[in-house]
């Protein structure tokens, strides 16, 4: 292998001209095909509507969903399957779990031959601000107004809890439904916090003088995943938002010229930065892994994390027999119940799917109050279907997110910003990042985060959405 | 005959071929063609932008770090690489045992780069890791960091262990290369009084300069990745703040994550432009060298 290099000529000057000359010949040949996706519309399949099939599925036409085999596995998207075939028996019903729905799907929808409904979900997904800058989703308007599967006299709109129609809605059209609820939040241990005489602070005053009090005991105040940012964002992002409320969010959202620079979020940073600064905050937090971080909270290393209401199902088997982990609201400057809470698990019907009325029906069939309770027993999870919950006997975190979202009736926000510029989350996270570091100061954090704002509503070739 | 001849070498050659053309020629052309367009990587059109995507990547201060870091790691990664390996192979010559050592020093090469990458995160853990604990237990507990989540020292452990887990399979390959060289000449150079040092200064190293830039090649594509250790290990990943950021993952996630394929495809062609240009000027070096030596 050593002595190749020396027995070979190198290529002399001519033969790189060749080599070129071919090379120029050739690559519009072979660079054809990418791109070459059928362009002629597809052919809906459709039946008559009537009462008992609103969206008017064609009986005998075949359905293909695909779904996101994750954390929940995919028996719950299986059982709405047999209970499309009970009402369509003619319809052939073909089901695919994967992990990997981006890669799969990706190439489907380049060619135009997209299944029926794609549960868009997991690491890998699809963006689905490109998705639906290709034109490649459908409008679900017709499914949110026809009537609920099982909640009598309601339209599918009606029975989401607030906030659910808003996720998947980009430029006027819903164009994706949530399965799941997400909240964000602190967590703690109830336990814990009751054999240390702790309360869980309502105002962020109160938030300080707490965690002077657990620094003392020689547990760190809070941990954080450091080395996904974004989790640390969360809270900072929710106390600007409790502060300055919607017209806040929306100015963020929105791009707005100076957006970042409103008191409440130069606030919720300097908060931020304080708490660094007096060092309550595990040292060490800035490296760790989402893993690390929540095993050292489920060893009561620190008192506070914060995540989102997956938490405790992610923690099963980690969090030690008694920890009963609760999430409380982020603590704003004055006391308030609002909570950041957004659908995550989204469900789409391709534009170009072939059995459209099929995928909206199989939605309905999910969507219904049902299936969701069913989710919820099975998986401790918050499905976006209101009421779902009730009667059912929950575990200590999926009680105290249910009844943190009760608590909060339409109280509830969420930026949009992460899922339609995703540049703008990553100059976001980068940003907290430093600041909780105590290498940023607030200021320059919100400089830094207007100019990256900024620049994304300059430039013409990312496709804007306002709220 | 002659005939029959041209036939069978023609089907011999043309799966090859095809297989050549449609796994790696095309695409290499799909990419050039695609750095030119929007292309999301969902619509199935693409509208040509021509250089536009070419003059956004100066603008892109992300891509700019990752350039540097790419830089810093060239200039850095081959060279600690092959210093090591040569060292150790050189060392190796004179030591009883030394296929044990050799053994040893290759183990890294038999692990996948994401798995080395798991398992030096654990080793850099601030509060747990073997490198702080080992630190403390020695008394250097004001040396001990969050290793990569400083901004100064992040990209250099993300060299370490790039250079850990490249050196074992250089000292192997140095160690082939030293053995060709006759066993007369070290004799001599004993018997001439030369000491451990110059002998590997003024007779190894001229000797096995060939397999040194075939190294430094390698080592300078390697360089110019980084992709998976930065993936794995590092905070974000690729920070803080963009300090461990290299151009694959800038490509990468502008591909997968931000849906602008067009753009990622100027990255990759710029990057191949990079690496290509390396090798020739690598090699062209060497092809100098040979010339003064002869």
């Amino acid at each position: 292998m050593n002595l190749e290099p020396q027995l070979r000529p190198y290529p002399t000057r001519r033969a790189l001209l060749k080599t070129a000359a071919t090379a120029s010949l050739t690559v519009p040949l072979l660079a054809a095909c990418v791109t070459s996706g059928a362009k002629e519309k597809t052919t809906q399949q459709t039946g008559e509507k009537t009462a008992g099939n609103p969206l008017g599925v064609k009986a005998d036409a075949p359905l293909e969903v695909v779904v996101f085999k994750g954390g929940y596995g995919d028996d719950y998207a299986i059982k709405a399957e047999a209970q499309y075939t009970q009402r369509y028996p003619e319809a052939k019903v073909d089901h695919k779990g994967l992990q990997k729905v981006g890669e799969a799907m990706q190439p489907r929808f380049v060619a135009g031959d997209p299944p029926d409904v794609v549960d868009n979900t997991g690491a890998g997904r699809l963006d689905i601000a490109t998705l639906v800058g290709a034109g490649q989703v459908g409008d679900l308007a017709d499914l949110l107004d026809a009537p609920a599967l099982d909640v009598p006299g309601k339209k599918v709109r009606d029975t989401l809890l607030p906030g659910v129609v808003d996720d998947g809605t980009f430029g006027g059209a819903t164009v994706a439904l949530n399965f799941t609820y997400t909240v964000w939040g602190l967590w703690y241990s109830k336990p814990f916090f009751a054999e240390k005489g702790w309360t869980y602070p309502a105002t962020w005053t109160e938030m300080l003088s707490l965690c002077a009090a657990i620094k003392k005991t020689g547990v760190a105040p809070w941990t954080y995943q450091g080395k996904y940012p974004e989790y640390i964002n969360d809270p900072l992002l929710s106390m600007a938002a409790k502060t300055g409320g919607k017209d806040l969010i929306k100015a963020v959202d929105n791009l707005q010229p100076g957006a970042w620079k409103q008191d409440a979020l130069v606030q919720a940073a300097t908060a931020f930065a304080e708490l660094a600064g007096k060092g309550y905050i595990m040292s060490g937090s800035e490296a760790l892994s989402h893993t690390e971080a929540q095993a050292a909270w489920c060893q009561k290393k620190a008192a506070f994390i914060p995540c989102g209401s997956w938490l405790e199902s992610e923690q099963k088997g980690v969090a030690p027999a008694g920890f009963d982990m609760v999430m409380g609201v982020v603590p704003a400057f004055a006391a308030s119940d609002a909570v950041q809470a957004a659908s995550s698990e989204s469900f789409l019907v391709p534009s170009r799917a072939k059995n459209a009325a099929g995928g909206k029906e199989y939605l309905r069939i999910l969507f219904s109050k049902a299936s969701a309770t069913a989710f919820a027993q099975a998986n401790s999870t918050l499905p976006a279907v209101a009421g779902a919950t009730d009667g059912l006997t929950l575990s200590s975190g999926l009680g105290s997110v249910r009844d943190a979202v009760t608590a909060a009736g339409d109280n509830t926000f969420t930026y949009r910003f992460r899922t339609w510029y995703a540049p703008l989350a990553k100059a976001v996270d980068d940003a907290t990042g430093e600041l909780v570091n105590k290498r940023i100061s607030p200021a320059d954090w919100s400089t830094r985060i207007q100019k990256a704002a900024d620049a994304l509503a300059k430039d013409a070739t990312v496709t804007k959405y306002t709220r | 005959m002659r005939h029959g001849r041209w036939r069978f070498l023609l089907g011999a050659l043309a799966p090859a071929l095809v297989l050549h053309v449609v796994f790696v020629l095309s695409p290499y052309a799909q990419a050039f063609y695609l750095s030119l367009t929007d292309w999301t990587g969902v619509a199935g059109e693409a509208h040509f932008v021509g250089a536009g995507n070419y003059a956004r990547l100066g603008g892109d201060s992300l891509f700019l770090d990752a350039v540097r870091n790419n830089a810093v790691m060239l200039a850095v990664v081959p060279f600690a690489t092959i210093a090591l390996g040569l060292g150790l192979a050189a060392l190796l010559r004179t030591r009883r045992g030394s296929a044990g050592y050799q053994i040893v020093y290759f183990f890294p090469q038999l692990l996948s780069l994401v798995v080395i990458g798991v398992l030096w995160s654990f080793v850099y853990n601030p509060n747990t890791g073997l490198l702080n604990s080992g630190l403390r237990a020695a008394g250097l507990g004001p040396l001990a960091r969050s290793w990569l989540a400083e901004p100064d020292f992040a990209l250099a452990a993300v060299m370490a262990v790039l250079v850990w887990s490249s050196v074992g399979f250089y000292v192997v390959l140095f160690r082939a290369a030293i053995e060709g060289i006759p066993r007369e000449l070290y004799e001599a150079a004993l018997i001439d009084g030369a000491g451990g040092w110059t002998t590997f200064r003024r007779l190894t190293l001229p000797l096995v300069r060939e397999t040194v830039q075939v190294a430094f090649v390698y080592l300078g594509i390697a360089a110019l990745d980084g992709f998976a250790v930065v993936q794995v290990m590092t905070v974000g990943p690729g920070g803080p703040d963009g300090a461990t950021e290299v151009i694959g993952l800038s490509l990468y996630r502008n591909a997968f994550s931000y849906g602008r394929f067009g753009y990622a495809s100027a990255m990759g062609v710029a990057l191949f432009f990079a690496t290509l240009t390396l090798a020739v000027l690598a090699l062209r070096s060497g092809r100098r060298e040979r010339l003064e030596l002869a």
